[in-house]
Order: structure tokens, then sequence, then C-alpha cells
């Protein structure tokens, strides 16, 4: 058996290979997608099962190639933590390729395959290269190489101006980011107290001492960096413009799979380089975290664009990930090793969870997008017996990510809520009352999330078509878009009944980065019992939720067929109005109203009904119109002004600009002068 | 003489099952009696199942198979969450299948499905349901975690059986948190199950419908199952006050005579605590929709005061 980081290697390489022969098959289309798309799925999987070993002996590999700059090879590196996340990406770049093969075919003809699968594949390889990177140049090549594949597949249908404007502002804020992730490391390469370029190894990184404000410095930094990339509220702006207008395949890969690098990242830095933390660092990230769940479902439940709204919840999503880290920073901060564990493991359970789920839905989506050739969910309706396979798949997404059991959402929230019920154990008194608030804030998460999805699914796939295309010319998507869906379905099934193998898997992790361990404890009662900490304090039995709804459902279904009374279908009851047509339905916005009238004070909402009267009798309402506009106040309080202010600064710069030679000429003998003077 | 385990479990389906239907009665002949209007009888529920079993089913031509489905699955979840919830003793199998918190998203499942189901058909009404039901839940949660987060304080743990164990060994002493977690509880119990002031079960005029709106589409044995499982869900909703704040009596064994005494105490406790909710239904009006979100936040405020109290008196 190969080693793991030659596996991973192989994995790297085989998608490198891909971008650079695509174009060689470009003359026959099919041939090309097929292929291409079929390796990918090919390297994903050889990453899963690099990961996947990786973490389940805890092993360390690393490795210098030759290649690089002078004195500073490229690193590379597989520990646990990375194999996790080369999990993740694989997993997801599993299902994906093998969605992709059908999805792509879609826009046969109209667009050049091979600028997709090169962009495809580079991106692909970029986010598994930022997880093996091991030292800070070469991640952050990795960390541009994903920036700019991500960026060209985003501008994928460039033509319209809306991608273009999105691409731009998501590359403004990945360069933002990446920037402050570039001090970060500069900070700790120069505490590291070594040689100029073996400072920027993340050896050196993890052996420096840095005093607590330069390490908070440097924390802060990359922190700020990865929320960037996360879409942390409020630098969340650029992801609910991007995900939507990229093509689907590409949505549920950046928004299951990429998000996560900064999940890595973060991890990273805190307990692989710093380890040693205040215990504010963590309630920082977890207030942030909490504020991200919060605003990030309830900006959701304000949209009818099916893929805008599910790039709302992967702000939501990071925002739960984001209260396990910070949860588990507290605990490690006060050396609390088995409930920092118990918080990290529920962190990176929804880390993969979300992946999987998340990438499910986007892709069930762009399933929705290729049949109807619509986003918005005002013009839809009544899928479920257009699309039977679809539509099924679709509802275990919706139920996994409203956390409802046995799916796997489920599992990983319920692990943060146990980990919150676990702060009585902190030594801080003012913690210990403040942190169940966040609990609460949770469970409001959890509950909004599950009204959303019944919106989406109930507006999308129940009652009746809305739109103005005739329904019967939608039709099931072809068989590699299902399969992609139908694995993914299968992933959040078996993730939510058998947590305790994936917790007993992950146990090195927490191991490694905070010295605690939970996988004996946890499956001390044997894989049917989930025991986080001890059997007396919480258990969980997917396994037996699952069977248990099934068998009392079956033999209620079985008895009352047995001497089943008839059914017939009749028209529906129309109250006797007898003219029921789908625009009566409730709307996604009609959905949304009583939530939207209880906390609408957290958006900027302009509603506006103009009655137009009756022609014939001005007295009675001929017509209404209804206008609603949602904004996110934080495009207006945080990012117009600084664009202003960039603005502004240009205009005044501008004046130097007089478009004569003879002034330019002055310029340049005045700065000749200046530079004489003072160098000189 | 000692009862096996499992048998206890099997009881406990048999007496969930057997006896929702009486307590909903019980419920109903209480509220006539205080509203002074003639009383159906305790059995009317029994023959109210009965009777939809025996008809048949009339779905609307576009209903989908989740609408048929959403039946089986509420009755489903609502049997396995009688199965977790200690009624007579604590020595149960089953109830380490899941925890407090594991529990309410059990119900939060059949409030999914059949929120969904409102919006299946696709008349306005189930839609009008499935939106306000998904509003309150999503108020309602936080204010029912802060609650049972409040009691599990007290006994460490959010298993059912361990917080039944604490409590029902522990001195009788009134304390305050629990006290605050009560008021909570009762009045988020008032809302999941849908009564007033939050929602009126027997109502079917068309704008103060939230529960009723989103299932007025089924009939037959689909309904039975439905009303089944919504009695089977109240009485498990006093089961779970019951099993959170005064488990008293509770069999800890397998014990026959115990177990008995245990019902004799549990059928007093739920007598009891249908008369406090029917006071509280007779005395309060419904509220608008748009006045919940005072009532929830109130109940979230008495939870929080329940934890802070634990934290600074306890």
């Amino acid at each position: 058996m190969p080693a793991p980081l030659d596996i991973a290697g192989f994995s790297v390489l085989l998608l490198l290979v891909l971008a650079v022969a695509a174009p060689l098959l470009r003359s026959v289309r099919t041939l090309q997608i097929t292929l291409a798309f079929s390796l990918a799925a090919v390297a994903s999987m050889a990453a899963v099962v690099a990961g996947g070993m990786t973490v389940a002996d805890g092993s360390v590999a690393s490795a210098a190639m030759t290649l690089g700059i002078p004195g500073l090879p490229f690193h590379l590196r597989l520990d646990p933590l990375a194999g996790f996340f080369l999990v993740v990406i694989g997993l997801m770049g599993f299902f994906v390729s093998i969605y992709s093969i059908g999805y792509v075919k879609g826009y046969g003809g109209q667009r050049s395959m091979t600028q997709m699968i090169c962009f495809y594949t580079l991106f692909l390889a970029g986010m598994l290269l930022v997880v093996l990177a091991d030292d800070a140049y070469f991640f952050l090549v990795a960390w541009e190489l994903m920036a700019a594949a991500s960026y060209f597949l985003v501008m994928y249908e460039d033509e319209k101006g809306e991608n273009r404007r999105a691409a731009f502002l998501y590359l403004l804020i990945a360069h933002v980011g990446a920037l402050a992730i570039l001090l970060a490391f500069g900070v700790m390469a120069g505490q590291s107290g070594r040689p100029v370029f073996d400072g920027y190894t993340f050896d050196a990184m993890r052996t420096a001492q840095l005093t607590p404000g330069w390490a908070a410095a440097a924390f802060f930094l990359a922190f700020f960096g990865f929320a960037a990339k996360a879409g942390v509220i409020p630098l969340h702006v650029w992801l609910p413009e991007a995900h939507p207008v990229a093509p689907s395949n590409i949505s549920a890969l950046m928004s299951g799979v990429m998000l996560k690098t900064s999940i890595y990242g973060i991890c990273r830095f805190a307990f692989d380089f710093i380890k040693i933390f205040p215990w504010w660092w963590g309630g920082i990230v977890l207030v942030l975290g909490l504020i991200s769940a919060v605003m990030g479902v309830l900006y959701a439940l304000m949209q009818h664009d099916l893929k805008r709204l599910l790039a709302y919840h992967s702000v939501e999503n990071i925002g739960i990930i984001l209260i396990g880290l910070g949860l588990s920073m507290i605990f490690a901060a006060f050396h609390l090793p088995t409930l920092a564990a118990l918080a990290l493991v529920a962190a990176l359970y929804h880390t993969l969870n979300h992946a999987v789920f998340k990438g499910l839905l986007f892709m069930g989506a762009g399933a929705v997008l290729h049949a109807t050739h619509e986003r918005n969910m005002e013009e839809m309706g009544g899928l479920i017996h257009r699309m039977p396979w679809t539509a099924p798949l679709f509802l275990v997404g919706c139920v996994s990510i409203s956390a409802l059991p046995p799916f796997n959402g489920f599992v990983s929230e319920w692990l943060t809520f146990q980990a919150f019920l676990l702060s009585p154990s902190l030594p801080h008194p003012l913690l210990k009352l403040l942190i169940p608030l966040g609990a609460a804030m949770l469970a409001l998460t959890g509950a909004l999330a599950a009204a959303c999805f019944v919106k989406v699914f109930g507006v999308v796939f129940l009652g009746q078509w809305r739109g103005h295309q005739k329904p019967e010319r939608i039709h099931e998507v072809g068989p590699s878009m299902r399969a992609g869906m139908l694995l993914a379905s299968i992933s959040c099934l078996l993730l939510g009944i058998f947590p305790t193998w994936v917790i007993g898997w992950l146990d090195t992790i927490p191991e490694q980065l905070c010295g605690g361990r939970l996988a004996e404890s946890a499956g001390k009662f044997g894989w049917m019992w989930l025991t986080p900490i001890a059997h007396g304090r919480a258990s969980y039995s997917g396994p037996m939720v699952f069977i248990g709804i099934l068998a009392v459902v079956a033999v209620t279904w079985l008895l009352l067929h047995a001497h089943a009374t008839s059914s017939r279908r009749v028209p529906v009851w129309d109250c006797g109005f007898a003219r029921l047509t789908p625009r009566m339905q409730y709307t996604a916005s009609a959905f949304s109203m009583p939530i939207r009238r209880v906390l609408g004070f957290l958006f900027a909402v302009r509603e506006q009904v103009e009655v137009v009267p009756h022609t014939n009798h001005p007295s009675l309402p001929g017509s209404l119109q209804y206008r609603l506009r949602i904004r996110d106040r934080f495009w207006n309080w945080l990012y117009v002004p600084q664009g202003d202010a960039a603005y502004w600064i240009a205009r005044q710069v501008g004046r130097l600009q007089q478009g004569r030679i003879q002034i330019y000429l002055l310029y340049s003998f005045v700065t000749l002068i200046v530079l004489l003077v003072f160098l000189g | 003489m000692s009862l096996h385990p499992f048998v206890i479990e099997l009881l406990q389906f048999a007496l969930l099952l057997g006896l929702a239907p009486a307590f909903a009665g019980w419920v109903k002949v209480l509220k006539c009696r205080v509203q002074g209007r003639t009383a159906p009888g305790i059995l009317q529920p029994y023959r109210d199942i009965r009777r939809l079993f025996g008809k048949d089913i009339v779905l609307a031509e576009n209903a989908s198979w989740l609408f048929r489905f959403t039946p089986y699955l509420t009755f489903g979840v609502t049997a396995i969450a009688a199965g977790i919830i200690p009624l007579i003793s604590v020595d149960l199998p089953l109830s380490a299948t899941a925890d407090v918190i594991a529990l309410v998203m059990l119900f939060g499942i059949v409030r999914f499905f059949t929120a969904l189901a409102g919006m299946d058909i696709g008349t306005a009404f189930g839609g009008m349901g499935s939106s306000r039901e998904m509003t309150i839940a999503s108020l309602a949660e936080p204010a029912m975690l802060m609650a049972i987060f409040t009691v599990s304080l007290a006994s460490n743990s959010t298993s059912l059986t361990q917080m039944v164990s604490v409590m029902a060994h522990s001195e009788f002493v009134i304390r305050p948190s629990l006290a605050f977690a009560l008021a909570a509880f009762i009045l988020i119990a008032l809302a999941e199950t849908g009564r007033i002031p939050v929602d009126n079960p027997a109502t079917h005029l068309e704008l103060t419908m939230i529960h009723e709106a989103m299932i007025l589409e089924y009939s037959g044995r689909h309904l039975a199952l439905i009303e089944w499982a919504g009695m089977m869900k109240l009485t498990l909703f006093f089961a779970l006050g019951i099993a959170a704040f005064c488990p008293w009596g509770i069999a800890t064994g397998g014990d026959t005579g115990l177990l008995l005494l245990a019902f004799v105490a549990l059928s007093a406790k739920l007598v009891v605590g249908a008369c406090v909710m029917v006071l509280i239904e007779t005395g309060l009006a419904k509220l608008r929709i748009f006045r919940l979100p005072e009532f929830l936040g109130s109940a979230f405020l008495l939870a929080t005061l329940g934890m802070i109290a634990f934290f600074i008196l306890e």
C-alpha cells in the first residue's frame, strides 16, 4: 500500500495533468467531458483514501519538493487535520465530479468545455494543495490558485454584467483576505527567530515563541483573512453574489468545500501554530459565529432566489462551525482538554456534514435550474410531480440542514449543544452565565433554518406550478446528476446514523490539537449509542431513531392496509369559489412574512403597496402591485462608505493628471530633485 | 414480581397509545364543564378515531406521495417519543435513544413534515398554516432550550431518565430556578401543542387557524393518524413536564406494585395538569399572531431568569 502522502500527491498530479490535457480533446466534446470528470472523480477518491488513512492512524508525513524559490522549496505535510480536510474536499469532489458529467453537458455547444474543465480541475487541485502545503509561500500559491480558478468559474457565464460584477467583488474580498493572511504569516515568520526564508516554513511557526501581543496580531490577521474567505458576517457580502451566478456544480464545491479551507486555516493557526492563547480569542470567534449563524439564516429566509438563499445558508453554517471552534478554544484556554475535544469534534463534524448536505442542496438547485431554467422560487412549484428523483433527494438535504434526526446535520448540532451545556464547568463565573445564551441563539438558528427549508421545499417542489412556461416541458435530470445527488444523500444518512464510527475515526485530530480524546467515552456503549461525555450525561442513538421510526411507520402502514378503506382523487376544495389558480398559493415572500414582521428591524426592508383603481368603477380596486425590497444592512454600513471613500481619494489623486506633457515632465523633474536631495 | 425492562417499555407504548385519547377526552370534558357546555363524554376521541378509520379517503388531485406519507411519519415519530419519556418507570431500555434535546428535535420532524404537507396541495390555507406554525416554532425553540438547560443544570444531564432519577430522589424544596423554568415550560408547551392563547384547536375559522389549517385537506385514516398523534403529543408534553419538574412516585425498577403506584400517580398528575391547562385556556383569549413574539419572549425571559437564579442562588 503506498503512503498516504504519495496517494495525495497522485491525486493532485492527476488533476493538474487533466487541466493541461483537457484542451487536446476539445474536438470530441462528449468524450472530453466524460473522461475529464470521471478522472477528476478518481483523483478525488484518491484524496479521500489518503486523508482517511491519515486520520485513522494519526500518522504525520512530510516532504520537501525540488520546486519552489531558492532557499525555500515547497514543503508538503499530511497530518490528521490536513487529512480530514482532504476527505472533505475529496468526498465532495467525487460527488460533484460525477454530477458534473451530466450537468456540464447542459451547456453543450454554448460555451467552451475546455475552460470549464481546466479551471474545475485547477480549482480542486488548488484546494487540495492549500491543505497539504507546509510553508507560507506554497500555502499562498495554492490559496491564490484556488481563488483565481474559482474566479474564472464564477465568471463562466461572463456575458451577463451581473456575473462579472459578482466575480469582481469576490476577487476583491478574496484578495483583501489573502493580504491579511500574508501579513499574519509575516508576523509569525518575523517572530520565529529563524533566518529569513526558514521562518516561513510551518515548522518554524509551530516552534515560534510569540509574545502575547504578536500572537494576537498574527491570529486575528489570519482570522480576518480566513473569515473573508469563509463569508463570516460582516465579510459575507461576496458570497450571496458569487455563489448564485456560478454554474451549480461550482456553487456546490465553493459553498460545500472552498469555504472549509478557511476553517482549516483557523484550526491550523489557533491549535497548531499558536497553541496557547487566552480565552477571549475563543470568545470573539464564538460571538462572530453566533452573529453569522443567526443573521445568515435570517437573510436566507428573506430570499426568493433559490441559489442565493442557499448561499446565505452557507454563512449560517460557517457560523455554526465557528461556534464549535470558539467553544473549543475557550475550553482549551481553560485547560479542559476533553471538553475542547468535544467542541472541536462538533465543529469538524459539522464541517463534513455541511459539505455533504450543502453540496447536495446546490446540486439539487442545479437540477431544478437545469430543468426549469429558473432560479426565482416564485416561478416554481409542484416539481415533485415532474422530478420524482430530485425531489426526495433534495428533501434529504433539507431535512439534514434543518438539523432533524436521524440525518447528519442533527448529530453535529447536537454535539455543539452538548458542548454549550458543559459551559458550567468553566471556572469563569460570567462565562458560565453568558455562554448558555449562545445555545439559545443556536436553537433559534436551527428552528429558523427548518422554517426556511419548509419554505424552500414547499414552494419549489410542492403545490402547483407557478411559472409561465408549460410545466409539461419540465423533465427529470439525467442519470449522472441523479447519481451525484443520490450518493450525497446516502452520505447524509450514513453520517447521521453512525456518528460513533465517525467520531472514532476523527479522534486523532483532537488528540493532536488539544490533547483530549473523545472516542473512548463517546463509543463506550457500542456503536449504536453516542455518549459524548458520559452515559448519564446525554446519549443519542441514530440507528435506533432510524429503525424505530421506520418500523412503526411500516407496521402502521401494513395494519391500515390490511383492510384498507378506498381512497379517491377529487379536485381541490375551492370553498365554492370555483376558480382556484396557482397564483393564489402562498409564495416564498408570503411564507416568510410573519418572520419579516417580527424580526424585520434587522434588515432594511421597504414594502410598497400600490392599488390601481378599476377603470369602470373607480371606487373598486382594479389591480394591486406589491413591491418588496430587502437590503443587506452591512452593505450600506460598511461597504458603501468604503467605496465612496476610495472614489473620493481616487478623484483627489486624479487631479494630478492634467493631460499635458509639460506638467508630467515637471513631475519627473521634481521627483528627480527630491531624490537627489534626500538620497544623495 | 418484577417485570423485564422490555416489558415495561411495551407497557409504556400501550399506555400512551391507549390512554392519550382518554386524556384528550378528559381535557375536552373539563373544558366544556368550565365553559358551561354539555360535554361529549370522555370516550368521544376514541369514537372519533374509530369513525375516521372507517371512512374513505378523499385526496386532492395533485396530492403527492409526501402528503400520504406524512400521517404515518407523524404517528411513527410520536410513538417513538413515547418510548423515550419515562412515564411510569425510569428503567427504560429505549430512553437512551434520545436525550431531551434530541426529543425536542423529534417533535421538530413532526412539525417539519406537517408543514410540508400543508403546502402540498397548493391552497392558501395550507401555506398560511405552515408559515405561521414554523414562525411560532422558531420563536418557541430558544425558550424551550433555555428551560431544558435550566432543569438539566440541577441534574448535570440532559438524559431524561437521569433527570428524573435525580429529581425523584431529591427532597422536595422549592427551587427558584425550577419555578421559573416551569413557568417558561408551561408557556412553551401551550405554544407547541397549539392551545389557547397561541392557537385554538377547536377552530375552523380561516383567519385564526394554525395547526388545523395545515391538516385541512386530510381525511379518513390519514386524519385519524394525525389526530391520534396530536393527542399523544399533548399527553407527552404533559409527561415531559411531569418528568422534568415533579417526577415523584415514578418507579425506579420493574416491581409490579410500584409500577401500579406510579401509574396511579401519573394519572393523578395528568388529571390535575389538565385542570390547570383548562383554566388557562378558559381564562385567556387567543392572542393575535403578532402578539405572540411577546408571549414567547416572556417565556424565554423566564427561562433565562431561572438559569441566572440557578447560578446566583444555588
